[in-house]
């Protein structure tokens, strides 16, 4: 959608994600709130089921095809779809137009989809031009830029930002904080012990910050990060961003017992 | 060399278990990145600089065929010789019969990749001509019987003590009480040591970074000078280069120079830039009297017009793995064969084989901090995925993937059977989990929780949740 024809109450299909939907739906229920409070009319498609990347980056383009020709038709018809992931986004936004190239009709359909695709905590800032959220937090978070956010759509200062207007906040940032995490969907499993590796570099800087919550927008990077620090017994909640911006933290943190 | 990258994740398990390995990684980690930064941020025309460099590259792998003729062409004018090597083999032998006629029976090299792909070493001493490394990185290497584990810094995996232990061992003529605790003098040394050989050299052998088709130049940048000297020196200069060195003009060299250093040391330029164009020429106060150069494909021109042309516009800068997490976890050796890292895990199977490095390309998070550093903007992850779907296509990965993924794919292409099967399972694995909020060990997940604990679901589905909160509102409204 053009900038010029942009409503103020748009109507946004909110791409869950599996990881989400499937292990953390607080996220889910955070994404809808912000969304809201921004004035969007949310709705959740029930025919979307994953954005394709186990395929897609396992090399099998066929199934990667199928899967994204679903969730394109799944999202006609909406002004914009929004995914509480940057990877899943990235995929949609930057991956899906590739997979048809020479097939023209649904070229054209997966490049009018992706250009309405945006990842939850951009779009806040960049299209609905919200500059703050009114939820306190008291305590110190640090913040993980996850890769494909970071580095496919750009996502660094609007976490940051909105976090930033949280009364009681303070953002405590870690040494190479745009670090790969060492999760890379199916590569932590095909290369456990390359992974950990990866994984123990990143909270050896998020443990030296002393930061009591870890954020970030992904969550399967937030439950790497989460699997190995309480490996590790370290005390640190681990939390998607969106939970701290819509104040919903009150249920455990990611892999906490229940109180 | 021999190819062990079929056994890279034996060799990043022992790479990882290696103590002194892990501490001379760690200054990968901290060296290049903040040295490059640093340089970039000097330069605000840099972006400017690679789109102009990836356009060059561009244009020139286009016109491949004439740019290299025209250069060959040049060379000749100049009083040198040019040779084709299709192959590794070709470019041995032709190298070889060089040294041959030359009657050598010591060749001092300059630091050079494509001689390592091509393994000029072994070949040359198995038939009797000894090879000398002047580079000091590969001077180490080769006291220590081992091939670079890094594109630029060779032995950057090595700690300084255990370059003082090899000094010591193989230098066995110098007193034992000498001082070798700081990198310069360690560096002194070599440089006592090397400047004997120049002399006794009958060849002198080179890569090139850059060949220049307009006019028959080879170009190398170094940092200390060895190679000006190898290739000055000995009554025969020999230059090793892949085709797709060759740029067609000095101003062209001059733009990929701007953006090179910076990109590999963090310098705004490296220490030497030596032009070479044909032998010494009457009333020159030296060079080379025979001036040779070996053009080397082996399995380039088959890149050209696939979708792994773009990696042939690699200058060699080795800011890719300076930049990945998984190059910094196990090194450059685990990957078994010439070339490290990204760069590697695209070039390798191209040149070697999938069937042989399918590991390479797979070995990657798709971080993508590799692409968003190279000069030459190639687009590694996405020929990485490239060689993935290869192999896939080709049913080379394992067949526990290829049916795992299939069986997901087949419940992910079905919106109702996802939402029937992920309602059962989903609240199943989270009734298992009980009032513990993770795993720390689940069947089918020992690659997850070897190393972490597996978070559990928080209860039911997202989706489930979300059509009862639906109900509940048409409920109120009716």
């Amino acid at each position: 959608m053009q900038e010029d024809v942009k409503k103020k109450n748009p109507r946004v299909g909110l791409f869950v994600t599996c990881l989400v939907d499937l292990f953390r739906p607080t996220v889910g229920f955070a994404s809808v709130k912000l969304l809201e409070d921004a004035g969007c009319e949310v709705e959740v498609p029930m025919a979307q089921t994953c954005c394709g990347q186990p395929a897609y980056n396992s090399g099998d383009r066929s199934d990667t095809i199928e899967i994204a020709k679903n969730t394109i038709e799944t999202f006609e018809g909406y002004d914009y779809v929004v995914a509480p992931s940057g990877s899943c986004a990235g995929m949609l936004k930057k991956h899906y137009p590739g997979l048809f190239k020479g097939d023209a009709h649904w070229e054209a359909r997966a490049a009018a989809f992706s250009a309405r695709v945006h990842e939850l905590v951009s779009f806040l800032v960049d299209v609905m031009g919200v500059k703050d959220v009114a939820v306190a937090h008291a305590g110190s978070v640090t913040y993980h830029d996850s890769c494909s956010g970071l580095r496919e759509l750009g996502i660094r200062e609007q976490p940051r930002r909105l976090l930033s207007s949280i009364a009681g906040l303070k953002l405590q940032e870690m040494r190479d904080a745009d670090t790969c995490c060492g999760f890379g969907g199916t590569f932590c499993v095909k290369y456990p012990d390359i992974s950990n590796r990866i994984v123990e570099e990143k909270t050896a800087n998020i443990r030296a910050t002393g930061a009591e919550t870890l954020l970030a927008g992904d969550l399967g990077c937030l439950m790497n990060m989460a699997g190995k620090l309480q490996r590790q017994g370290a005390d640190v909640k681990v939390r998607h961003v969106a939970e701290v911006l819509a104040g919903m933290v009150d249920g455990p943190a990611i892999g906490k017992d229940k109180r | 060399m021999q190819i062990t990258s079929p056994a890279f994740k034996e060799n990043s398990r022992q790479a990882l278990s290696d103590a002194q390995l892990q501490k001379a990684l760690g200054n990968v980690r901290s060296g290049f990145i903040d040295k490059r930064q640093n340089s970039i941020d000097a330069l605000p025309e840099f972006d400017a600089l690679r789109d102009s460099a990836r356009a060059i590259k561009d244009h020139t792998l286009a016109h491949l065929d004439l740019y290299l003729e025209s250069y060959e062409e040049k060379v000749k004018k100049a009083g040198g010789y040019v040779h084709w090597a299709e192959t590794a083999a070709d470019a041995r032998n032709i190298i070889l019969e060089i040294c041959r006629s030359a009657g050598a029976r010591t060749v001092t090299k300059g630091k050079s990749m494509i001689t390592e792909e091509i393994g000029l070493n072994e070949f040359l001493e198995k038939e009797g001509v000894r090879p000398v490394e002047t580079d000091l990185g590969e001077y180490i290497i080769q006291l220590r019987g081992e091939h670079p584990s890094h594109i630029i810094a060779p032995a950057v995996h090595l700690t300084q003590e255990q370059v003082e232990a090899d000094f010591r061992r193989v230098h066995d003529h110098l007193p034992v009480a000498r001082d070798l605790s700081e990198p310069e003098s360690l560096l002194a040394e070599a440089r006592r040591v090397l400047r004997y050989r120049y002399f006794q050299a009958d060849v002198g052998i080179t890569g090139a970074n850059f060949l220049v088709a307009e006019t028959g130049s080879s170009i190398i940048v170094t940092n200390e000078g060895n190679g000006d000297l190898t290739q000055i020196l000995p009554r025969v200069h020999v230059v090793v280069a892949s085709i797709e060195k060759i740029l067609p003009t000095l101003e062209d060299v001059g733009q990929i120079l701007r953006v090179l250093a910076r990109s590999a040391t963090g310098q705004d330029m490296s220490v030497y830039t030596t032009v070479s164009t044909g032998p010494r020429r009457p009333g020159d106060p030296d060079g080379p009297e025979e001036y040779h150069v070996v053009l080397v494909d082996n399995g380039r021109s088959s890149m050209l017009g696939t979708e792994f042309q773009d990696m042939l516009r690699c200058i060699r800068c080795g800011a890719c793995m300076n930049h990945c997490p998984v190059y910094h976890a196990v090194g450059g050796h685990a990957y078994g064969w010439v070339y490290p890292g990204p760069m590697g895990a695209v070039l390798t199977p191209s040149l070697v084989g999938v069937e042989k490095a399918g590991h390479l390309p797979n070995a990657s998070t798709f971080c993508g901090r590799c692409e968003s550093v190279c000069p030459m903007r190639i687009p590694l992850p996405k020929m990485m995925r490239h060689w993935r779907e290869r192999e896939f296509s080709r049913g080379l990965n394992p067949a526990t993937q290829r049916y795992g993924l299939r069986a997901w794919a087949m419940v992910a292409k079905r919106p109702k059977l996802y939402r029937f099967a992920t309602s059962i399972g989903i609240p199943l694995l989270s009734f298992f989990k009980g009032r513990k909020g993770s795993f720390h060990y689940l069947p089918l997940a020992g690659g997850w929780t070897r190393h972490r604990e597996l978070p559990a679901p928080e209860g039911r589905t997202f989706m489930q949740q979300w059509r009862d909160r639906d109900v509940r509102k048409q409920e109120a409204v009716a």
